[in-house]
């Protein structure tokens, strides 16, 4: 019976199943809570990325995440989104959905997307074929090789061209685009993907004053619909986003507030902001 | 914006695709009618050789048209698709074998003659409805297309990619070569399948046969070709595209990626036996050299020399470097491999789109968009 089961995981994870796949259930967040992380811990050859890090996220808010560099920020990112699995710990999202038992594009499926720390548009593609490639949908290959995009996601492709103000440029590769204006594609990305928790990792590296001001305003317009998660260094565009910020410090939570609470706490001055 | 059906646009927009299925449909029509209406001796007639050494160079074609889609398009650097290519090809030369009956050195009528030579009393249950045209055509698409859909299973499950991806293919197409040397196989040992009469009751070295042959390659690469169109233009085209480019990202936006490598791959390997099967009537014999490694590997060259992820790129490589190999190998034998080396170092380092990008320097007023830049 097991070997049956484990088999027919193994078929579906490579070949795609049709209507027989087990389709998650989205988190169920009628508790409030749309992310719960509990002893999460993760260690490579002995080194403790993650140490017993306990962390809860709201429907709906907008989270900045801090910690100085090693503080296991982006392990933590791979290990709700799949990429490196805990050595202990749960990761549940919404009440219902076990991150634990599934794969990278079960999770995406499931509705967590991530922007990544370096811009990692599709370089070769147009802005309109990125924003295709991630729009929600089925994404098995019968389908994407058998039927063009439906109005529905024609719809959304537009809707989110509109929110990340790259409507005139639709038809540009990708590459071609200014460091600020693949960040902001990448977040299209993800936005076509209808996703309810946003992980977005150092959004405003490397932007202008004015690009940083723009995608402020933009996840402070996704914070409601969607939970957004920051992982970010930039104190001042923290301070212009955030309601609330965890600071991570040796793969554990060290303080969790408002920004004025976190950086008047002694511990945090010492580890980080006292640099 | 991308709205019309990726079919109506398989013919639209692409010179490079519009020229060689121009040249693809005049060659077609106009080389057979050149063999058959005009006698020997005339100016314009074309000799059986030339005709069955561009029927040749067509299956080539077709095989490298096979490594584009999953090299140029995918990312797959695959060094053992001549595997696949030989393996379609002893599906057909054992149905061609099943075919001598009688007529062979010792004139049994059910076992071909090397394995009366072995002393062997009754068919290998694999032999077995070898003997009907439609099952060994089946076996063409189902052989390498089974292994090329195990192997990849293993092979992308495991993430196996890169490098030692193309390793494992290297030692994949040896393995088959060092079974199939095996006489125990049943294959015909170092000697293959050869001296065969008939294909579907004509005889196969009838001038009608041969043209025959040529034309079902011709049909075989455009349909190849257009199937393959057809898949980079659709949405899965894009998704195989991404893949290539930025895997483990095309996977976190919620494509399975070892789903669309798998079936791309297999998909290659169908056409790769395909292309075998249509080769291996044409030059009347199929042995275990064809596993050699490094037949996949000048694949793979002729694929770099016309220019990956254009597919009509793949085309024209795998016509120049045969026609160059015929002729050099001709001329100057000795010199052959030197001069493939070189073709290939100058083409990595001056030429990375190939000689098609090359050619739209010059012509294009828009330069490939498409093509990858290694």
């Amino acid at each position: 019976m097991n070997a049956t089961t484990a088999l027919r995981n193994g078929w579906q994870k490579v070949f795609g199943a049709g209507a027989r796949s087990a389709r998650p259930a989205p988190g169920d967040t009628s508790h409030g809570t749309i992310l719960y992380l509990e002893d999460i811990s993760v260690s490579f050859d002995g080194f403790k990325a993650l140490n017993a890090l306990t962390l809860y996220i709201d429907a709906g808010e907008l989270r900045c995440i801090i910690g100085p560099n090693g503080a296991g920020k982006t392990t933590m990112m791979d290990v709700i989104t799949g990429k490196t699995r805990p050595d202990a710990g749960s990761a549940w999202f919404g009440q219902t959905t076990d991150l634990l038992t599934l794969s990278e594009p079960q999770i995406a499926e499931a509705g967590i997307g991530r922007k990544f720390q370096k811009p990692t548009v599709f370089e070769q593609h147009t802005v309109m074929e990125n924003l295709e490639l991630a729009v929600a949908g089925t994404k098995t290959i019968w389908t994407t090789l058998g039927s063009p995009l439906d109005r529905r996601q024609h719809e959304r492709i537009e809707e989110v061209l509109e929110t990340i103000r790259l409507q005139d440029r639709r038809s540009m590769r990708a590459g071609m685009l200014s460091h600020g204006q693949k960040q902001w594609l990448e977040i299209g990305m993800l936005l076509a993907q209808e996703p309810r928790l946003l992980l977005v990792d150092e959004p405003v590296a490397g932007m202008t004053p004015q690009e940083v001001e723009r995608t402020a305003e933009l996840l402070l317009s996704l914070a409601g619909k969607h939970s957004v998660m920051v992982v970010e260094h930039d104190m001042d565009f923290v301070r212009s986003i955030a309601r609330r910020v965890t600071v991570l410090h040796e793969g554990h939570v060290l303080a969790e507030g408002t920004i004025d609470e976190v950086q008047n706490d002694p511990r945090v001055v010492e580890v980080y902001l006292g640099e | 914006m991308q709205t019309s059906h990726p079919a109506i646009r398989l013919l639209a927009g692409e010179r490079g695709t519009q020229v060689f299925l121009a040249l693809l449909l005049t060659v077609g029509v106009a080389a057979p009618i050149m063999h058959l209406a005009f006698p020997e001796g005339s100016a314009l007639h074309l000799s059986s050789y030339t005709m069955t050494l561009m029927g040749k160079y067509m299956t080539y074609a077709l095989l490298a048209i096979a490594v584009d889609l999953v090299w140029g398009y995918c990312g797959i650097l695959s060094l053992g698709h001549a595997a696949f290519f030989a393996l379609g090809g002893y599906a057909m030369g054992m149905y061609l074998m099943r075919q001598i009956g009688t007529r062979g050195v010792y004139g049994d009528p059910v076992l071909p003659d090397f394995m009366v030579f072995l002393n062997w009393q009754e068919l290998p249950w694999f032999w077995h409805g070898f003997d009907m045209f439609w099952f060994a055509a089946l076996m063409v698409i189902v052989v390498p297309g089974l292994l090329a859909l195990a192997f990849g299973w293993l092979a992308f499950r495991s993430r196996v990619t890169g490098v030692y991806l193309s390793i494992i293919t290297q030692a994949l197409t040896y393995a088959l070569m060092l079974a199939f040397f095996r006489n125990d196989m049943g294959f015909g040992g170092n000697n293959g399948l050869t001296d065969f009469k008939d294909i579907l009751g004509a005889n196969i070295n009838a001038p009608g046969t041969r043209v025959a042959l040529f034309v079902a390659s011709a049909v075989a690469l455009g349909l190849g070709y257009l199937a393959c169109r057809y898949i980079t233009l659709s949405r899965a085209g894009r998704v195989v595209q991404a893949i290539r480019d930025a895997e483990s990202r095309t996977r976190f936006i919620g494509y399975r990626v070892e789903s669309y490598k798998l079936w791309v791959f297999a998909f290659s390997a169908v056409l790769a036996g395909i292309a075998g099967a249509l080769y291996v009537p044409q030059v009347g014999i199929i042995n275990p050299s064809e596993f050699q490694p490094i037949n996949s590997i000048e694949i793979v060259i002729w694929v770099a020399v016309g220019g990956r992820g254009t597919l009509y790129g793949a085309v024209a490589g795998a016509v120049l470097v045969n026609y160059a190999k015929t002729y050099f190998t001709a001329t100057i034998p000795e010199l052959w491999l030197y001069a493939l080396g070189t073709l290939f170092v100058i083409v990595t380092l001056f030429l990375p789109k190939g000689v098609v990008g090359l050619a739209d320097k010059f012509t294009s007023r828009e330069p490939a968009a498409r093509a990858v830049t290694a």
